[in-house]
């Protein structure tokens, strides 16, 4: 019952901007709980494949349900009661309170002029000592550091409750101890919560650690889909990023990592 | 947090009830606070003593006084609020009630109704204030429409368009004003509508503004929490559950429509509705849910001092309002700024 009402799901959807850049003909399954790292070369489709999976595109053809309902039968507060998002930019231009960004998550919840309920204030706090951010409840969001920031926003979305968890490039911009400590929390919240995550990602490296399944697009398509050792090879990295690399074995996982070869020429030098 | 919140709510309502007493105390003729209240209870029919005072003194207080500074009341609090709302809907310190075309719109109903033939007073209203009112509607409503492509209007196409909008406006204002001698037209003025001044001459202007004023500002309430999501951005209030098109309209319509009212009252007062959101923020936060009513009140109060001091600093000479909110302004929220405890972070 539960892996059919918390999927994600993208039947044969195509989508393109007025630019002329286009996702063609996605078809995706993500059933629950499941942790899947998105992969691609910038420009490839992540964010608009996220776009789409937020339903704040739509797609021109095809269709892209949740939990089995089609993302455009659903109103913005009912999708906002699933599906949390952790987009690639966070900016806010008020003095909030840590605590105060935290309980925007729960926006989809709160009606009219009823202020905050107990339960609201509860899974605000809960979100925050899960992410560890409890004691920065007083601060000024804007006072933090990148690291910080990233796990008050974490924190937001999961005050939503969701049981779709969507990231957009969540440790680009963070050092390697954050973006191990936001990766760690993934995995966390998609194992003792059962929150179905999907990360657009750009380190392969660490994606390969972190994510079972990996989606690796290619100019609006899907190149390939699976767990890492499928998709992280030398001949399919070679080919979607142009760049030379030798694949090898994490020492203690059992995972491909990826060592980058410089090209020939700077070699020689 | 509740009692801190209400504490705050109650001070401010009682700083705006004394600014009101003492605005209406304090003029060519002085009527004491005490007297003033028992023209009041009287007129309620709960007290029935009128001695004390003479009938000439009840006429000032009733028919000039109290109409002009509930109409302060009125610009006040409705400034404010569409400075709060447009401020947080577009993520903007620079934003005021004025910027997306309502003051040129204003400027030029007003400005063309002054060169007509005509007078008519409609519910109070001469055929000015009118002008000024829908022409304040009329040029956001365009400045909507020409910034909304494939079903949304995004903040930047409306800013730009709001300032395209108003510089066209104002450049015709500024046209007719250089051939004010053949058109016939009063400088002057044009000039006292451009600077702001609050003119209620009839109880009915209260009677048909302070509702709408009064029916904006509680219907923002509504809307208090959706304007804390818009702070992360469009995109992200739409991650947060907002229909964002619809809602931005909504904001849009009420601020407009307070930023009209307020117009029609008293002109193109300026500074209220840019400085007194950006005052209660330093001062409560950026909680919408605070905010909002703090601002009304807060800008209420700031209004009626202005005006008081606008019309007794160089009596008989009236200072133009909107002159006088930037004079006491800027200095106040300088100090604000210089001391607040919480971080201004734009």
């Amino acid at each position: 019952m539960l892996s059919e009402l918390n999927n994600l799901l993208f039947q044969d959807a195509s989508f393109s901007y007025a630019n002329g850049f286009a996702l063609h003909h996605i078809n995706l399954f993500v059933p629950y709980g499941q942790m899947v790292g998105l992969l691609g070369s910038n420009g490839s489709g992540k964010t608009t494949l996220l776009r789409l999976a937020t339903g704040v595109l739509t797609p021109a053809e095809g269709d892209v349900s949740v939990g089995g309902v089609s993302l455009k039968k659903l109103l913005r507060r009912a999708v906002a009661q699933r599906i949390a998002v952790v987009p690639q930019q966070f900016n806010i231009p008020f003095a909030y309170t840590v605590e105060e960004v935290v309980l925007l998550g729960r926006t989809p919840f709160v009606r009219g002029l009823a202020g905050e309920s107990k339960r609201d204030r509860q899974m605000v706090s809960n979100a925050l000592e899960l992410t560890g951010m409890i004691g920065f409840r007083n601060r000024y969001f804007n006072d933090l550091s990148g690291g910080e920031r990233q796990k008050a926003v974490l924190a937001m979305a999961l005050a939503q409750e969701p049981t779709l968890l969507l990231l957009d490039e969540p440790t680009s911009h963070l050092d390697i101890s954050h973006q191990v400590e936001i990766l760690e929390l993934l995995r966390k919240l998609n194992r003792e919560k059962k929150v179905t995550v999907v990360a657009a990602m750009h380190d392969l490296n660490l994606a390969a650690l972190y994510f079972e399944r990996l989606v690796l697009l290619n100019h609006g398509l899907v190149f390939a889909d699976g767990s890492p050792d499928e998709v992280i090879t030398k001949e399919i990295i070679q080919q979607v990023f142009s760049a030379t690399v030798e694949v090898t074995r994490h020492p203690k996982v059992p995972v491909p990592q990826i060592v980058l070869l410089l090209p020939d020429s700077k070699l020689n030098r | 947090m509740r009692k801190h919140t209400s504490a705050i709510m109650f001070g401010l309502t009682v700083a705006l009830l004394a600014a009101v007493l003492v605005a209406v105390s304090v003029g060519p003729v002085k009527i004491s606070i005490p007297v003033i209240l028992k023209m009041l209870l009287h007129k309620l029919s709960i007290y029935n003593n009128t001695a004390g005072w003479q009938t000439t003194q009840e006429l000032i207080i009733f028919q000039v006084r109290l109409p002009r500074v509930l109409g302060g009341v009125l610009v006040g609090a409705a400034l404010s609020t569409a400075g709060v709302l447009f401020q947080g809907l577009f993520r903007n310190p620079m934003a005021d009630p004025y910027i997306i075309g309502t003051a040129a719109g204003a400027a030029f109903g007003a400005t063309l109704a002054m060169l007509l033939p005509l007078s008519l007073v409609f519910y109070g209203f001469g055929l000015v204030p009118i002008a000024a009112f829908l022409g304040a509607l009329g040029s956001v409503v365009t400045v909507y429409r020409l910034a909304r492509f494939g079903g949304k209007a995004p903040i930047v196409s409306m800013l730009l368009a709001g300032f395209v909008m108003s510089s066209f406006l104002v450049a015709i204002v500024m046209l007719l004003l250089t051939m004010s001698d053949r058109l016939g037209l009063r400088i002057q003025q044009v000039f006292a509508f451009l600077m702001g001044g609050i003119s209620v001459t009839y109880w009915q202007q209260i009677a048909v503004i302070a509702p709408l004023v009064l029916i904006g500002i509680i219907v923002t309430q509504f809307f208090a929490g959706h304007l804390n999501a818009f702070s992360i951005g469009e995109e992200g209030a739409a991650y947060l559950g907002i229909d964002v098109e619809r809602e931005k309209m909504i904001i849009l319509g009420i601020g407009s429509l307070l930023t009209a009212c307020a117009v029609s009252l008293g002109g193109l007062i300026g500074f209220v509705g840019l400085i007194m959101p950006h005052a209660m923020r330093l001062i409560l936060g950026p909680d919408h849910r605070l905010l909002l009513p703090a601002s009304a009140l807060a800008g209420a109060s700031f209004l009626v001092i202005a005006d008081l001091l606008a019309r007794t600093l160089l009596s008989p000479a009236e200072i133009p309002v909107g002159v006088l909110t930037a004079i006491i302004g800027a200095p106040f929220f300088i100090y604000l700024l210089r001391r607040s405890r919480r971080e201004y972070a734009f």
